[in-house]
């Protein structure tokens, strides 16, 4: 399958740290791909890289066109919808609200109300608290804002954060489902970073391991599920 | 009885002008963070350039609405020419630069209008309306019902349209909006345009009672602040209520403290500041935003 994201010798720094030595990885259309690390690894470094958000050099390809340069406002109207570290809610606003703004940059409006309709499908929760603050939701629920908000924008590329930080493994368990869902049922490719190696490995088709900004080991998620090394240090069995 | 109706009446209309202007403030300060001492003096230059087209003989509404559309492109090129160069500095430092622009404004105004005091027409009608032993100043009737009209027409705007919701996310969550695909710094921008605009509706509504003048908007500006203050810098409705309140007050205060008088009335204001900041710094209207994590 062809690459929907390419990164080439990607490279971000916040000041003089450099923090991305050289990354290099893509993710196919259509599929899940997951990038693992530690704590510090460069994990939500590579998805604000991709969006621009921080200093960066090297390539980054978007559906065969060149996204590095680009402002972040500009790389999200191509399709591709970032979910953030720690949920990016905006917590004065109600939840139909956030709604509205994640499909801002859309230019085809008519549809709106039938993307309401899909998003409360996903999440029925959010449907019984759509005049709500979004700022008093439960973590758990503002997660699943966040995925929400980001379909909002009929995203080609969902890139998403650690969306298990901080959650019940129940409720991590159903944001994971529907992203599946949603992968499959609207051909979304996602890019998946994670500490919860194990359920990321699961539901990703192909993944990188990350160790202080470079990556050292990639390949087929069963494949790297059955690596020794993966198993001892990531998976803890 | 009478005296302190009618106290309380004027204390209303000046208080009405006291609320435009604190309005302008709110905006500017929820969509940047930033409080313009500015506003006061861009609100004064934006009434001079009004008199100048009513000097060429166009129609006062004509030079109205032309003044309010030019004040709003002015702000919008101040943001993006003056403040957007430091928008990332410490806020001391954009202060200072609004207070920058207090001095150019004022001394513009007065190397191009001279400092005396010019009259400035009211479109309203000069005949005062009597109830009973009550008057009501026609034009400060139609100055409240102006500034009410533009409360509702920005209330309306931040809560129905999508442009509107989206300057208030920008200024809540600009890093989650640029998510969104939101251009944030023309939101900011947008911002001081339509303060802009808003704080030449009051300088225009003030002028006829104070004459005008680059420093009249000085004392105003004082009671603008408080006005902010009180209602709550994050409140519009706030700033409205607050305006009035600080209006009538100092009517009232003006009025039965006879060692006050018109003389020390000024520092009525600065002492509601004061008091407001001591007891509920978030002023009467303020939301201190509920968060769970």
């Amino acid at each position: 399958m062809p690459a929907l994201l390419e990164a080439r010798g990607l490279e971000a720094q916040y000041g003089w740290t450099k923090v991305l030595h050289g990354l290099s990885f893509a993710v196919e259309a259509g599929g899940i791909t997951t990038i693992l690390g530690a704590n510090g690894a460069g994990k939500t470094t590579t998805l604000r890289a991709v969006c621009q958000m921080v200093k960066t050099s090297g390539e980054v390809h978007f559906d065969g066109q060149r996204i590095d340069g680009k402002a972040t406002e500009d790389i999200v109207r191509l399709g591709i919808a970032h979910t953030p570290e720690g949920r990016g809610t905006f917590v004065d606003l109600s939840v139909e609200e956030n709604l509205k703004l994640g499909a801002y940059a859309r230019r085809e409006r008519s549809s709106l109300a039938d993307d309401y309709d899909r998003v409360y499908q996903y999440f029925p929760v959010l449907a019984q608290r759509r005049r709500q603050q979004a700022g008093t939701l439960s973590g758990g629920e503002q997660q699943m804002l966040a995925v929400a908000r980001a379909l909002m924008s009929r995203p080609r590329l969902l890139l998403l954060d650690e969306p298990s930080l901080g959650l019940a493994p129940l409720i991590v368990r159903e944001i994971f489902r529907i992203v599946q869902t949603i992968n499959q049922h609207e051909r979304v490719s996602v890019l998946l970073v994670e500490q919860n190696a194990a359920m990321a490995l699961d539901l990703a088709h192909h993944a990188y391991l990350l160790e202080t900004g470079r990556v050292v080991m990639s390949g087929p998620a069963a494949e790297l599920k059955k690596d020794d090394a993966i198993r001892r240090s990531y998976l803890g069995y | 009885m009478d005296i302190f109706i009618q106290q309380v009446v004027s204390g209303l209309a000046t208080g009405g002008i006291y609320a435009s202007l604190a309005l302008a403030l709110v905006m500017i300060y929820q969509a940047t963070d930033v409080v313009n001492f500015a506003q006061g003096e861009m609100a004064m230059f934006s009434t001079y350039l009004c008199w100048s087209m009513l000097q060429a003989d166009l129609p006062y509404w004509v030079a109205f609405f032309a003044t309010v559309i030019i004040a709003f492109i002015g702000g919008l090129l101040i943001e993006r020419i003056v403040i957007r160069p430091v928008e990332n500095a410490p806020i001391l430092t954009i202060v200072i630069v609004t207070l920058g622009l207090l001095v150019i404004f004022n001394s513009v105004a007065g190397w191009i209008y001279s400092y005396i005091q010019k009259p400035f027409p009211s479109p309203f009608p000069s005949k005062p309306i009597r109830i009973g032993n009550i008057v009501f100043g026609t034009h400060d009737l139609g100055a409240i019902g102006i500034t009410l009209v533009v409360l509702m027409l920005l209330f309306a705007f931040f809560r129905f349209t999508t442009l509107g919701l989206a300057m208030r996310a920008a200024a809540q969550n600009p890093v989650s909006s640029r998510l969104c695909g939101i251009r944030v710094s023309w939101m900011l921008a947008l911002g001081w345009g339509l303060a802009a605009a808003f704080g030449a509706i009051a300088g225009m509504m003030v002028a006829p009672v104070v004459f005008l003048d680059p420093n009249m908007m000085g004392g105003i500006q004082l009671y603008a602040f408080a006005a902010a203050t009180v209602g709550g810098f994050s409140s519009p409705q706030g700033a409205v209520i607050g305006g009035l309140l600080v209006g009538v007050t100092e009517n009232l205060v003006g009025t039965y403290v006879s060692f006050i008088g018109t003389e020390l009335k000024l520092t009525v204001a600065l002492a509601m500041i004061i008091i407001v900041l001591l007891v509920k710094p978030t002023g009467l209207f303020g939301r201190t935003v509920v968060r769970r994590v």
